[in-house]
């Protein structure tokens, strides 16, 4: 790829807790990508018009809520429906281990829970994201 | 504190000291060039009475429960009263809630403490289009006078003390409170517990903000007003740093961050005509307990020394309640591990032994699961028998402030105070809290300080047990307690019901007077009041307020 790699960086629901989303920000800023922060209180629709209007190549959306059953599934569904299924979507927060394989089956492309090194993230995305 | 003669021979023997234990380092170094505390300041290899030459015992410790209060606010602290231990709590519907705080008070909490769900927190009712998910998830789904009057079945208002964590729409929340205390035959004056109502702090980290500046401060006043008049005993703010601190501050943030919102509260309720006395002595704080043991007892012994004299210096209160700073703690979530799970009860043994030294009023443990869900019974009884050991078996009960003169905590208590100190100087200059908030100074600082230390924690300058090192290959915990979906279709359904069974004309006529009340400069509290005895819904007033105020907007800094 010829240009830095974009990401959006979101939270969905209610939740308030940023201190994630915004450490994976900078990290990932850190690390050489162009990074956009949506803010707080972003509805699934918010968060897919926002990531194609911009263009990016990865969604990360933070979540310590407990509500990640109902809105990262919501948000595969999305991009599924805008044909934008080529963005890779990845999460984190505090999602308990057992809830990961529906979220993956849904269409989240990881999961990354409390702990995690941002080196691992900024991998993954290198990995992972669209050639 | 010290004789001069006595000091110098002091220095002359550091000096000696220096000599020996340089010699040593160079033969065996230490195992670290800077020993860092949990705020990630370097901490010297000894301190002596040199580091607190300075200290004159009256002027800047003085007796417990007096000025400056810096020993705490009572004069014999735990020997008379222990802590109330209130475990916060509160999931799924009220009915379920309400069996965990029966369960809490079989076991000896002596407080409830309210935790509300995400729609709830922001003035959403469960059908709400931006609920979907959230119900009952973070707490209990509170929709109207009804579900309130559930979730207090069976427990007499005017025996326990009520802590509640809500702010945007405190008000809403509180009479309902009021509401359901007259219900059982219990008056007004009776009532005793606390509202958080700390709205700074939720634009700076907590994120459940509703209406701008301006309409909430003026809510928040009014609550301070009407609260002096007919809930005295009622603690009408609880300034929080504990989510401050939880977003990745610093000891000395946390101090500073926090008296500069409460500086903001006082300075708008005396905007606002009323005098400093009367509303004074019911604020109350809030505060986190971290790792590192000496930093957070000198960080609490700081905030109360630095807020009598705000107090009275700044806005020349007099009634001694007024300038001593009473406050709650809970141990810091962000500090627990989802590795090794059980590790965490050691975690949280050591923030409430630093909560109890530093003289806290009252104390939430966390259990040692919440890394990873909302915490099981068996979770929540261990943290709860944590605090019980400590109170009944360490011993560090029976005296008052025990760490009072010790040379490292003393000088550590001072330097946190200046830090503050700083902190509270730069916001003034930018024209004080809210204005610090909108351009967004608080937040980066906080974010800094909050990089910082994930970056430590990823070139393993800062060893977390069980997560950057000594790992081990775990079973996936099971066990873990789960809000089902079908408490979100539940609430629903009684809403309909609900809405369908009331004097809607009723509702409609407290709604319009409610509006005219916003509009306006009158004190919204008995109005609102009116409302919730209706059964108009948390989501129907505070849709009334957003129409009227507006809704915030929030500056997004990363």
């Amino acid at each position: 790829m010829d240009r830095p790699i974009r990401v959006l960086v979101s939270k969905p629901g209610l939740d308030g807790h940023d201190r994630g989303a915004k450490v994976i920000a900078r990290a990932l800023r850190d690390a050489g990508m162009e990074v956009i922060y949506t803010g707080l209180r972003q509805t699934p629709e918010q968060i897919v018009n926002a990531a194609i209007q911009e263009d990016v190549d990865v969604i990360a959306t933070s979540i310590l809520s407990g509500a990640h059953g109902t809105l990262l599934p919501k948000i595969a569904e999305l991009l599924k429906e805008q044909g934008a299924e080529d963005i890779l979507f990845i999460g984190g927060g505090v999602i308990p281990d057992e809830d990961i394989p529906e979220l993956i089956e849904s269409g989240v492309k990881a999961i990354f829970t409390p702990g995690t090194p941002t080196s691992e993230t900024v991998e993954f995305i290198v990995n992972n994201v669209r050639k | 504190m010290f004789e001069k003669d006595k000091l110098s021979n002091i220095e002359n023997s550091l000096d000696e000291y220096e000599k020996v234990t340089s010699k040593l380092l160079e033969k065996r170094p230490e195992r670290r060039e800077d020993f860092i505390s949990g705020s990630g300041d370097s901490i010297k290899n000894l301190y002596t009475p040199l580091d607190i030459e300075k200290i004159d015992y009256s002027e800047s410790l003085g007796m417990p429960g007096s000025y400056p209060y810096t020993r705490g606010v009572q004069p014999n602290m735990y020997r008379g009263k222990l802590w109330t231990m209130r475990m916060y709590a509160g999931f799924a519907t009220a009915e379920e809630s309400n069996k965990r705080y029966k369960y809490l008070v079989e076991q000896g909490s002596s407080g409830l403490s309210v935790a509300f769900d995400l729609p709830t927190q922001i003035g959403y009712d469960s059908d709400h289009s931006l609920a979907e998910g959230e119900v009952g998830k973070v707490g209990v789904a509170i929709d109207s006078l009804k579900d309130m009057e559930v979730l207090f079945d069976g427990i007499p208002l005017d025996k326990v003390s009520t802590s509640m964590t809500i702010n945007a729409p405190a008000g809403v929340l509180l009479a309902m409170y009021i509401a359901v205390a007259e219900k059982q035959g219990v008056s007004a004056d009776k009532l005793r517990g606390t509202i958080q109502n700390d709205i700074l702090k939720e634009y700076i980290a907590r994120g459940t903000y509703i209406f701008p500046t301006e309409p909430s401060m003026r809510l928040i006043t009014d609550i301070f007003e009407y609260c002096s008049k007919e809930v005295p005993k009622w603690n009408t703010i609880s300034i929080s740093g504990y989510h401050i601190r939880e977003a990745g501050s610093t000891a000395s943030q946390e101090v500073g961050f926090t008296l500069a919102d409460g500086i903001a509260y006082v300075e708008a309720a005396i905007k606002a005509g009323l005098k400093v006395d009367d509303f004074a002595p019911r604020l109350s704080f809030f505060f986190n307990a971290h790792n590192d043991l000496f930093e957070e007892i000198a960080k609490y012994r700081a905030a109360r020394r630095l807020w009598a004299k705000i107090m009275k210096d700044r806005f020349g209160a007099k009634n001694p309640k007024s300038m001593s700073l009473k406050f709650h703690t809970q141990t810091g979530g962000s500090t627990l591990t989802a590795q090794q799970p059980d590790n965490n009860i050691v975690r949280v043994a050591i923030q409430t032994l630093a909560a109890v030294l530093g003289g806290t009023q009252s104390l939430h443990t966390n259990s040692r699961d919440e890394a990873l869900a909302l915490p099981s019974v068996d979770s929540v009884r261990i943290a709860l028998r944590t605090q019980q050991i400590v109170a009944h078996e360490s011993g560090v009960t029976n005296t008052v402030d025990p760490l009072a003169g010790s040379f490292f905590v003393e000088s550590m208590t001072d330097k946190i105070e200046a830090e503050a100190v700083k902190y509270i100087q730069k916001i003034d200059d930018l024209g004080g809290a809210p204005k610090a908030i909108d351009d967004g100074y608080i937040q980066r600082e906080i974010m800094d300080a909050a990089y910082k230390y994930q970056k430590e924690i990823e070139s393993n300058d800062r060893i977390i047990v069980g997560m950057n090192q000594f790992q081990i290959e775990e079973e996936r915990p099971t066990g873990l307690l789960k809000v089902d979906l079908s408490v979100g279709e539940n609430q629903k359904l009684k809403l309909v019901e609900l809405r369908n069974g009331r004097d809607n004309v009723a509702v409609e006529k407290t709604l319009v007077e409610l509006r005219k009340v916003c509009e306006g400069s009158e004190n919204v509290m008995p109005y609102i009041l009116d409302a919730v005895k209706t059964y108009a819904t948390l989501g129907e007033i505070t849709q009334v307020m957003r129409d009227v105020f507006g809704e915030y907007q929030q500056s997004v800094i990363i």
